[in-house]
């Protein structure tokens, strides 16, 4: 029988929480594990929306008011580098660890306690590639996609640090995806079928997949990087029969499948919320898992389409273009898999739901945007200007964000046995939704007019546009304070939550009480237990 | 209501001035050359296909959303599959794509099968300026900032905007590349250190300039006029400061042009044999120092410790001349060869250098830098 | 119903993804070089051992053009001897680059061609380059490097122009 009574007597051979800091520190329960990993990647967002606030602010008329030039490719660079290894990824990382075991039935990860080093690996990781900003010659300044020969022969000496940081990183994430499947596959209870699970552990179990195969990749990559600018390697370097666009290709072979791993959590969140609140169950839950392996395995063979313009032969530009564009496939399946979980559904308008709706639109934007730019000849005008900035930021900020904030609000009241303020709650989300659009949308139009990306000055033509976007930036960086206090005043004062707050909501983790146990299903769930929460109707 | 109202005049006051130069461009030029246009299509099909894509798909979900609400009293179906429907909604897209992919094809090939090239322009992208050289012609010069944009960069907006109208602000040059019209020029992309990338949207062209390889690309031009573009690949610290100009003439106004630069080479030749007077040179070098320098140097030549050296005070500016015009010429380390300047340039900013920012070196003549070729 | 033990097997297997993957990222480096030279893809030309006969369209015309860089730090004069040539595909053809040692030093260097468009790299062959072993230039020394090319007829039709540009840097010794 799973423990679903908060008060039960522990077993003998658990004892609960340890008091005090030390507790997070020598932690090795997935729960505060979970818990260690988004209040990180919840700093690392305000520290990379931070920079993006002195992004915005220089860009908000022409000239330089604010900094020199290096230094606002320093913020460029790192704000890319935080939001995407310091906020997103380990954003989902403790979704993943919070949740798997919970919807799996598993009382733990597989591995317990290299979960707590795949955390801690974070905070000092983060602490290297924050500290590069006081070293001499300043941050790394050369786009989070760091090309060499500008990352190697021509960069600042904390550019070994932040190699370093990279290594840390991602040795983090690869550790973590093997937890995940180890977890996954074995520790899954014994009467739960693969076709059983939860859509959110599929794609996590899909990511992490992706996750090892192409994290190295990119530890070999920056290890190539610190050979030619230390050890006389001339992997990049033309003049020692090297070439930097062999850079590129490696990268890349990394840097698609990883804008996937970005956003497959956030397709399983949506996926678990949708159907809650259209009281309905999700349409097609097996062409849906297709449809995340399709995406998955598409991923690696795509990476190119980053790399048009380097002086690849036809041949090569028509398959990089047929294969992206092939991705919009299953991406599409999903999207209406979902509008007809919603059809003639019966649906609430609560706030996770609110966020998981406007996901499917603002990330669909975003979806259509990246296909006009697969087309290769178009992207001779689109590639480096805003139009790409515009297209990433929908697909990460109203793409995998918004899952991440869906995430929390759905499952806060499990994790917290508190339920946050409704009211505020809406108007956060409607301040978020308004502001992200001001800021975003009309960089299309910039990087259409001609305005290049990664610049920190522009000419008049670009003004209008631009000052609309910082005014939509400042809107959208301060709703994160109003969103801090909802999280903080739920935590303190939410009123208290029952087991299942979301009324259709399915799953083996809203049978357990809320707040949930430290300890949860030593003894695995039954069949009927998994049937009655199973999303595969 | 009266803080809404507050706001948005804030908002439109703040807009207010601006609206001189209101430009509120939505879409992509059409651009001058049958690819460009051809671009431009592509572009345009491939948003209207989206459009279309998203009236049907957030039709039904907004329609849903309005129409299938608890509130509204609809009861939840239970329906949860369909292989028949998802056959349909996998097969139509595939059709789609299929259908957007045969014009992408097309240009995509018309693009890389260049006709034949009347002339052929070398393109070089250095930190952070271009270089273009006419093989054919024997004409060769770089290709800054203009001055006049960056001296207002860090000024007043009104400051800024009296520039613009004269030239457009961050997209002048001090020497415009020129072309003939209604001819097919290829252009041969290369860089110097770092990779860059040479855009001129209203040609169709955009292609990177890897450092050790050369890429080429190519455009007929059809209309006379002034055509502006940006590098398009970060390289360093004035990435955002080093646009292109290219000015497409008639083909008379093309050769006269070619002819005054070759006699412009023959009188700098000549000048490179004349004896300079120190107040010369110096006016001239800072000049060039500005235009060429500043960028890694500063322009009060204090430079950026630990990355570039300063002027003042420096070793090689009050050490031996033949040591610094050698730098200069054929560059060392970080800082790349400068051998395209004329030698009346090479001297007269390096004399600039070794006679201002307090430093007592000595003077350089422009027979000294011919020699040192 | 008892959990699932753990298989050390399973260990392995998952761990040896990582590891592998991290040493296919190296083995991307000569993948690259074969696949570019198989393909022509980046510029990199080829070579070719002998003088080969090729079949030979007289009427067919491609003018190739010549070019010369140097690296920051090198400094020696380089230029091709002509600006380009007309040339019939499959025939050989002589050509020179001319290059001058300014300083008083010894300089060593190498020069690294490079091709466009990429798909005539792969079938722009050279018998004899100067691009093939490291160069020495004596104190105030001009020199005539030579090169004998051939351009394919394998080479598509559609390309009517191509580009060799040589890039010259510097070698310590």
């Amino acid at each position: 029988m799973s423990s679903t009574t908060a008060a039960a007597a522990h077993d003998d051979h658990h004892h609960g929480p340890e008091k005090g800091l030390l507790r997070w520190v020598k932690t090795t329960n997935h729960k505060d594990i979970g818990t260690l990993y988004l209040w990180f990647s919840f700093a690392m967002l305000l520290v990379g929306g931070a920079f993006a606030m002195g992004i915005r602010s220089e860009l908000l008329q022409p000239g330089l008011q604010l900094f020199e030039p290096q230094f606002y490719n320093q913020l460029t660079t790192m704000h890319g580098l935080i939001m995407v290894f310091g906020a997103i990824m380990p954003a989902f990382v403790g979704l993943a660890n919070w949740l798997i075991p919970m919807m799996v039935g598993a009382p733990d990860m597989a591995l317990p306690r290299m979960n707590n080093w795949s955390f801690w690996i974070l905070p000092f990781a983060g602490t290297i590639l924050l500290s590069t900003f006081f070293m001499e010659g300043g941050a790394p300044a050369f786009g989070w996609t760091f090309y060499a020969p500008l990352s190697t022969t021509f960069a600042p000496d904390s550019t070994d640090f932040f190699i370093f940081a990279i290594h840390l990183l991602g040795f983090s994430s690869i550790m973590g995806a093997i937890n995940i499947i180890a977890t996954v596959l074995n520790m899954k209870a014994p009467e739960m079928r693969l076709m059983d699970m939860p859509l959110f552990v599929w794609t996590w179990l899909i990511t992490s997949f992706l996750l090892i195969g192409a994290m190295p990749v990119l530890a070999g990559a920056v290890t190539m990087m610190l050979t030619d600018r230390n050890f006389g390697t001339a992997f990049f370097d033309a003049t020692g029969g090297g070439d930097p666009v062999m850079f590129q290709h490696i990268f890349w072979f990394f840097g698609h499948p990883e804008v996937y791993i970005m956003i497959l959590p956030a397709f399983g969140i949506i996926s678990h919320i949708i159907p809650t609140f259209a009281r309905k169950p999700l349409f097609g839950y097996s062409s849906m898992v297709y449809a995340t392996a399709s995406i998955a395995f598409l991923s690696y063979i795509v990476w190119a389409h980053h790399m048009f313009l380097t002086g690849m032969p036809v041949a090569g530009e028509l398959y990089f273009m047929y294969a992206t564009m092939l991705i919009a496939v299953p991406t599409g399946v999903k999207v209406f898999n979902w509008v007809a979980t919603m059809w003639k559904g019966s649906m609430s308008f609560e706030t996770p739901m609110l966020w998981a709706l406007s996901f499917v639109f603002l990330f669909t934007i975003g979806g259509f945007s990246g296909l006009m730019l697969g087309i290769a000849p178009a992207d001779i005008q689109y590639h480096d200007t805003y139009f790409v900035v515009a297209h990433f930021h929908y697909v990460l900020v109203t793409g995998a964000l918004w899952g991440i904030i869906a995430a929390v609000f759905y499952w806060l009241p499990k994790w917290t046995g508190k339920m946050y303020n409704e009211r505020l709650a809406k108007v956060h989300f409607w301040i978020a939704m308004i502001s992200v659009n001001v800021t975003f949308f009309p960089q299309h139009f910039i990087g259409l007019a001609g305005m290049p990306r990664r610049i920190p000055d522009y000419a008049l033509q670009f003004a209008d546009f631009n000052f609309i976007s910082s005014i939509g930036s400042f809107a959208f960086g301060l709703s994160f304070l109003l969103f801090t206090y909802i999280l903080v005043d739920c935590i303190r004062n939410g009123k208290p939550a029952v087991a299942r707050p979301w009324e259709s909501a399915k799953g083996l983790e809203w049978t357990l009480a809320a707040p949930v146990a430290y300890h949860t299903f030593d003894e695995p769930p039954t069949r009927a237990e998994i049937l009655a929460e199973s999303q595969h109707s | 209501m009266k803080l809404f109202l507050t706001i948005t005049s804030a908002i439109a006051a703040l807009l207010g001035p601006r609206s001189a130069f209101a430009e509120y461009t939505l879409n992509m030029t059409k651009g001058i050359t049958d690819l460009s246009q051809d671009i431009y299509w592509l572009h345009m099909m491939a948003f209207w296909v989206c459009v279309g894509i998203g009236v049907v798909v957030f039709g039904a979900m907004f329609y849903s959303i309005i129409a299938h609400r608890k509130s509204k009293g609809a009861k939840a179906a239970h329906f949860h599959e369909s292989t028949t429907v998802e056959f349909i909604w996998t097969g139509i897209p595939i059709l789609i794509l299929i259908a957007m992919a045969i014009p992408a094809s097309k240009t995509l090939i018309d693009i890389e099968v260049l006709e034949k090239a009347d002339m052929t322009i070398k393109v070089t992208g250095i930190q952070w300026k271009w270089q273009y050289d006419y093989p054919e012609e024997g004409i060769s010069f770089v290709s800054n900032l203009a001055q006049s944009s960056r001296d207002v960069i860090k000024a007043s907006p009104e400051e800024r905007e009296a520039v613009h109208k004269e030239s457009d602000y961050l997209r002048s040059v001090d020497n415009h590349l020129v072309l003939p019209v209604d001819t097919t020029v290829r252009f041969l992309i290369t860089s110097n250190d770092v990779i860059h990338n040479w855009w001129v949207p209203a040609f169709g062209v955009k292609q990177d300039a890897n450092p050790g390889f050369i890429n080429d690309a190519w455009a007929k031009p059809n209309e006379i006029g002034t055509y502006r573009g940006q590098c398009a690949e970060l390289c360093g610290k004035d990435h955002g400061f080093m646009p292109i100009v290219v000015d497409v003439v008639s083909k008379a106004d093309y050769a006269a042009w070619v002819e005054s630069k070759q006699a412009e080479k023959v009188a700098e030749l000549a000048s490179a044999t004349q004896e300079w007077t120190e107040a010369d040179l110096v006016a001239r070098g800072e000049e060039v120092y500005n235009a060429n320098c500043s960028g890694c140097h500063q322009k009060d030549g204090s430079g950026i410790p630990g990355v570039f050296p300063a002027m003042i005070g420096s070793e090689v500016t009050n050490g031996p001349a033949d040591y610094q015009i050698g730098m200069v010429l054929n560059g060392l380390r970080g800082m790349p060869a400068f051998k395209m300047l004329s030698d009346t340039d090479i001297a007269s900013v390096i004399t600039y250098e070794r006679r201002s920012f307090g430093n007592n070196g000595s003077v350089v003549q422009p027979s000294d830098v011919t020699s040192a070729r | 119903m008892e959990r699932k033990k753990i298989t050390k097997g399973f260990w392995i297997k998952l761990v040896s993804v990582p590891v592998l993957m991290f040493f296919f990222a190296y083995a991307m480096v000569p993948i690259y070089d074969v696949l570019c030279d198989l393909t022509g893809f980046n510029g990199k030309t080829g070579t070719v051992e002998t003088e080969k006969q090729y079949q030979i369209n007289e009427e067919r015309e491609v003018t190739v053009s010549f070019f010369a860089s140097t690296s920051s730090g090198f400094p020696v004069q380089f230029a091709p001897k002509v600006t380009s040539m007309e040339v019939i595909p499959g025939k050989f053809y002589n050509m020179s680059y001319i290059a001058k040692n300014t300083t008083d030093e010894v300089i060593f260097g190498q020069a690294i061609p490079s091709v466009a468009p990429t798909d005539a790299a792969l079938h722009f062959k050279k018998l004899e380059c100067f691009c093939f072993v490291k160069q020495e230039f004596q104190p105030g020394e001009e020199v005539e490097m030579a090169l004998r090319f051939v351009v394919e007829p394998e080479m598509a039709e559609w390309i009517k122009d191509v580009s060799l540009s040589y890039n010259f840097y510097k070698l310590d010794s």
